[in-house]
């Protein structure tokens, strides 16, 4: 019996999510394959070799997958479904846009966002912006997860597998890759960052953000959003946290001027220890926070970068 | 131009659920519900298009008990065209949704369909996804931009990493993300124009479609609870509370 693990990745790196995602296969107790499938992708392949755990390495090397499009990826993880009881990838916007597809070609449901894995046949999954937690069985045969990778234990390296070519090519022209505009930044990744430094519509602007930024370089801390905050362009929809955006669970949530609407306390309630930041003390964020302080956020910045 | 857009109707963005006693579901008696917020989204984009000449009719779909008619007629008011109601009692999970989506597809042929990206009941963001694999579609998920260029769909995407843009040949799948736009809000003329507009109402039987289920909720509890914190003084007592009890920083 296996499972497949499928790798978010750019081909030349390996999205350390994959680790996570791995962790959840392993509770499946079945021999773990991981798919890589992209262009000139042998970095990536690599990599995801080195995880413990994994048995064998597919790779689909071809530029029919240099994108990723799900209208090419679907099919070819379709094709060699037949061999897997679980396919496995993280609820990430490229997992989330993949999987639902790849499902619908299997005529198979797709239990998304899983948090825990009860059996072979049992899932844990948060509904209604994580007010509730579902426990889900399903009856088919080959069982299509989305997994939240905040939940579990990325898995380490150490490790060398087989790796095997798999040669299927799905020429599709119905969706062209146009251009991508990806945000670089020398911080941790918002989604796997130990410590995290959320801005909200208290903030003001975007160039207040930089009193977090600073911040954030001190702790080596990943930068996070509001909604409101996206919304009124003081930062990139790459840094929002909550229900539709990122779910992050950090060691350290810092929530400043953010009021704590139900759909962001949802991106970020599962964090460790959570500080609240806010002049307003009604704000919903305080019900949530290990440590509250009601102050100016525009006094207490500075004060915080002089204390850490 | 004929653009479907398929909505839902689902607790409202406000209220603040609860489990059933049996804890088997989410307790919804005399709770306020409403069209999911990425709906509305959705049916604004559609409208937006028409208003720019683009497309010529917009057809509302639902797939639910005989309340989610409210939402068809708030679709109308907002400017769909008509819409059809796929009566279906109860909960009915994504991949039976997308199968009687494809049938109202094949029976209405559109051009393009333009859906919320996820329902904020569920949260399973999916029914997109499987509609565009199940039409042979592609599929321009999670749009902040949408444009019709040369007969095709120019759609810019929310990514974990920042924007994408991919170009889809029509008919296409598009989701909606938060920020494509800021839907409008129905004026009271048009909420009464909306009741004369046609509403048909259609069986799965007659689509065609069995509704069948793969999944069983077993059961549904509320996730454990955060102990209560402090409110501390001033900064100083903020970075030594995290520095000495915490632990969380050197």
């Amino acid at each position: 019996m296996s499972v497949l693990v499928i790798a978010e990745h750019n081909n030349a790196t390996l999205n350390s999510v994959t680790a996570s995602v791995v962790a959840a296969a392993v509770q499946l107790d079945a021999d773990i394959h991981v798919l890589i499938a992209g262009s000139d992708c042998s970095a990536a392949a690599t990599a995801a070799g080195q995880y413990q755990g994994v048995s064998r390495v597919l790779v689909a090397d071809n530029t029919a997958y240099a994108n990723q499009l799900p209208e090419a990826v679907a099919p070819l993880v379709s094709s060699i479904a037949a061999d897997y009881t679980a396919i496995l990838a993280a609820a990430g916007t490229t997992g989330k846009n993949l999987m639902p597809r790849l499902a619908a070609l299997l005529d198979a449901g797709q239990i998304s966002d899983i948090v825990a894995i009860e059996a072979q046949d049992t899932f844990i999954r948060p509904i209604y912006a994580g007010n509730a937690l579902a426990t889900v069985k399903t009856s088919d045969p080959v069982k299509i997860l989305t997994v939240r990778t905040s939940a579990f234990e990325p898995v380490g390296n150490g490790n060398n597998p087989d790796q095997m070519a798999l040669d299927t090519v799905i020429s599709q022209n119905k969706s062209q890759f146009i251009s991508e505009n990806l945000s670089t930044s020398e911080r941790p990744e918002l989604a796997s960052a130990s410590i995290v430094v959320s801005g909200g519509r208290g903030l003001g602007s975007a160039e207040n953000f930089q009193l977090l930024e600073r911040i954030a370089d001190k702790l080596g801390a990943a930068i996070g959003a509001s909604r409101a905050a996206v919304d009124a362009g003081f930062v990139g929809n790459d840094l929002q946290v909550g229900q539709t955006g990122k779910i992050v669970a950090p060691e350290l949530y810092i929530a400043v001027g953010i009021s704590g609407a139900i759909q962001h306390l949802a991106g970020m309630k599962d964090s460790k220890v959570i500080v609240a930041i806010n002049s307003d003390a009604d704000a919903p964020i305080f019900q949530v926070a290990d440590y509250g302080l009601v102050a100016d956020l525009f006094q207490v910045l500075p004060e915080l970068e002089s204390l850490l | 131009m004929k653009i479907l857009v398929p909505v839902k109707r689902v607790v409202d963005a406000n209220v603040k659920v609860r489990v059933s006693a049996d804890k088997s579901s989410i307790d919804l008696s005399n709770v306020k519900m409403a069209m999911n917020p990425f709906c509305e989204i959705a049916v604004e984009e559609a409208v937006r298009l028409k208003e720019q000449g683009v497309a010529t009719e917009i057809v509302a779909v639902t797939v639910g008990e005989e309340k989610s008619q409210e939402q068809l007629r708030t679709a109308m008011a907002l400017g769909a065209d008509r819409s059809i109601w796929v009566e279906q009692t109860g909960f009915v999970e994504p991949l039976a949704v997308a199968k009687l989506l494809k049938a109202v597809v094949d029976r209405e042929s559109p051009d393009l369909i333009i859906l919320g990206k996820q329902s904020i009941d569920g949260d399973n963001n999916q029914v997109g996804q499987m509609l565009a694999a199940l039409c042979d579609m592609p599929q321009g998920t999670f749009a902040f931009r949408l444009s019709i260029e040369n007969g095709r769909a120019l759609v810019s995407r929310e990514v974990d990493g920042g924007e994408q843009v991919v170009s889809l040949s029509l008919p296409a799948v598009v989701t909606t993300d938060l920020r494509l736009n800021e839907p409008r809000y129905a004026k009271l003329p048009d909420i009464m124009k909306a009741k004369k507009k046609p509403l048909d109402k259609i069986t799965p039987a007659e689509l065609g479609v069995i509704v069948s289920s793969s999944m069983t909720t077993i059961a549904v509890h509320e996730p454990p609870g955060r102990k209560a914190g402090i409110i501390v003084g001033s900064t100083g007592e903020l970075v030594d509370k995290l520095r000495n009890e915490a632990k969380v920083i050197p």
